[in-house]
């Protein structure tokens, strides 16, 4: 089997030691990148949870990043994202209305409800769906203000519950995206970048 | 469903863990990588790391002591202790540090935990609070200890999450080390009164006192010597979690990632 050759994406103020370290601990060999033909020349890419959503969206327009990302994805080849990372690949998001994200996932990221405790911290439990192979179930470290209400058409979705259900982490092919840090989610969390980084590529 | 979270603490000097009461008469309690480490096997939720000499001292926090944590970890790290500016935030963080807690520098100038929160964002920002009973009141005091500040403890939480703080972690001064239990009532009174997660800290002697703090509205429950000086394991607490019907964590089995 190929070596992966596993490019994290430095799109700003990302906690870039805690991913490295975990994907060097699931068997990884990581590098940071941040420009469109390190991402073309990796066949993994992740993309991690930056900031705001407008000013991580800004950041990928500005580096051309964003369409490096685009092709990456089409071609089939493997992706995780990350908190933020994960709500880039939606339309909009509550936080930064004025910002439009990279659109895969044809829905809006909304806050959560008054009442319940913002930012969710901490262990969720994850509910799986049928079809999902790199998502099982399990607890995973939530760290988020804003969260996809509705799973998307085509998409398998694991699901949790803050205040009502939200999307934990869609997968698709090779494409993982995750609400919560694997690689901050302990040995489940290891193990699961341990599936994704095993993926063809 | 959230789980609460169980938090141990490493108190670190000159990169070794030291435990004391009230922040004084410190002693050796062994090393933060493997205290970290054997902690996330017993089932620990996060770990926080604190200099507990960077601030009286006036020097910057130990780099080294986070990045090597950081290595052996798998489970969230927030680090504390003589963060005075957004760049010594940014050096913990690019260390290993998932959050960033201030306290004596945030007390004296609150802007800074909006300008963390703005260039990392207000999951990164924590804000340490140790109060101390004052008649009716409580009363924050930083420099681990060392000054009272007339400011008070519930305000100084409302005015910090308006500045941009994420999360708090509450400690009472006169419970620190001194295994009596935690402030309850300290508890009850600030998750009243802001909107975002709190960290109960100081006075745990016991799971039943870690139960009871998240009875009266902790989000999490951060203890240090009962964890150390192995009176009890992150499991046990977690046991007695589960049978007064709190939330928990299961804790992970072994030989479930590739390393554990």
């Amino acid at each position: 089997m190929t070596v992966p050759d596993v490019v994290v994406c430095r799109t700003g103020t990302a906690n870039l030691a805690s991913i490295l370290a975990a994907l060097r601990r699931a068997g990884g060999v990581p590098r940071t990148g941040r420009s469109p033909d390190e991402i073309r020349a990796a066949t993994h890419v992740v993309l991690p949870g930056v900031g705001t959503f407008g000013a991580a969206m800004d950041t990928l327009r500005d580096t051309g990043t964003d369409d490096a990302l685009s092709r990456h994805i089409e071609s089939g080849k493997p992706l995780l994202a990350i908190c933020v990372g994960f709500q880039l690949l939606c339309r909009s998001s509550e936080e930064s209305p004025n910002a439009t994200g990279l659109g895969l996932i044809d829905d809006g990221v909304t806050r959560y409800p008054d009442g319940v405790r913002v930012p969710q911290f901490g262990w969720n439990s994850l509910v799986p769906g049928s079809g999902c192979r790199t998502l099982v179930a399990g607890h995973a470290y939530f760290a988020n203000s804003y969260r996809l209400e509705h799973a998307p058409r085509g998409w398998c979705a694991a699901m949790a519950d803050h205040g009502g259900p939200f999307v934990a982490a869609l997968e698709r092919d090779a494409l993982v995206a995750c609400q919560f840090h694997p690689e901050l989610s302990g040995s489940w969390g290891e193990a699961l970048i341990g599936r994704w980084l095993a993926m063809p590529c | 469903m959230l789980t609460a979270r169980v938090i141990p603490c490493l108190d670190v000097d000159a990169g070794r863990v030291v435990k004391g009461v009230r922040f004084q008469g410190l002693k050796d309690a062994g090393d933060p990588v493997e205290l970290a480490a054997a902690y996330e096997r017993q089932g620990a939720d996060e770990i926080v790391m604190l200099d507990v000499s960077a601030t009286p001292e006036g020097r910057h926090n130990a780099r080294d002591a986070v990045a090597a944590v950081r290595q052996a970890l798998g489970i969230p790290l927030t680090v504390g202790g003589g963060v005075r500016s957004v760049d010594d935030a940014g050096a913990l963080l690019e260390a290993g540090a998932d959050k960033v807690a201030t306290n004596t520098a945030a007390v004296s100038r609150p802007e800074l935990l909006g300008e963390i929160a703005g260039r990392f964002g207000r999951q990164c920002t924590v804000v340490a609070i140790d109060a101390a009973a004052n008649g009716d009141v409580w009363e924050v005091v930083t420099l681990s200890g060392r000054k009272r500040t007339g400011l008070d403890a519930i305000r100084w939480a409302v005015q910090a999450v308006e500045h941009g703080a994420g999360e708090i972690l509450l400690t009472s001064w006169d419970r620190d080390g001194t295994r009596s239990g935690y402030e309850t009532r300290l508890i009850a009174a600030v998750a009243a009164a802001v909107p975002v997660p709190i960290i109960a800290s100081g006075g745990a002697a016991s799971p039943a006192h870690l139960v009871e703090a998240l009875r009266h509205g902790a989000d999490a429950v951060l203890a240090a010597s009962i964890f150390h000086e192995s009176d009890y394991t992150v499991g046990d607490v977690k046991e007695a979690m589960a049978g007064a019907g709190i939330p928990t964590r299961p804790v992970p089995e072994r030989g479930q990632g590739s390393h554990a």
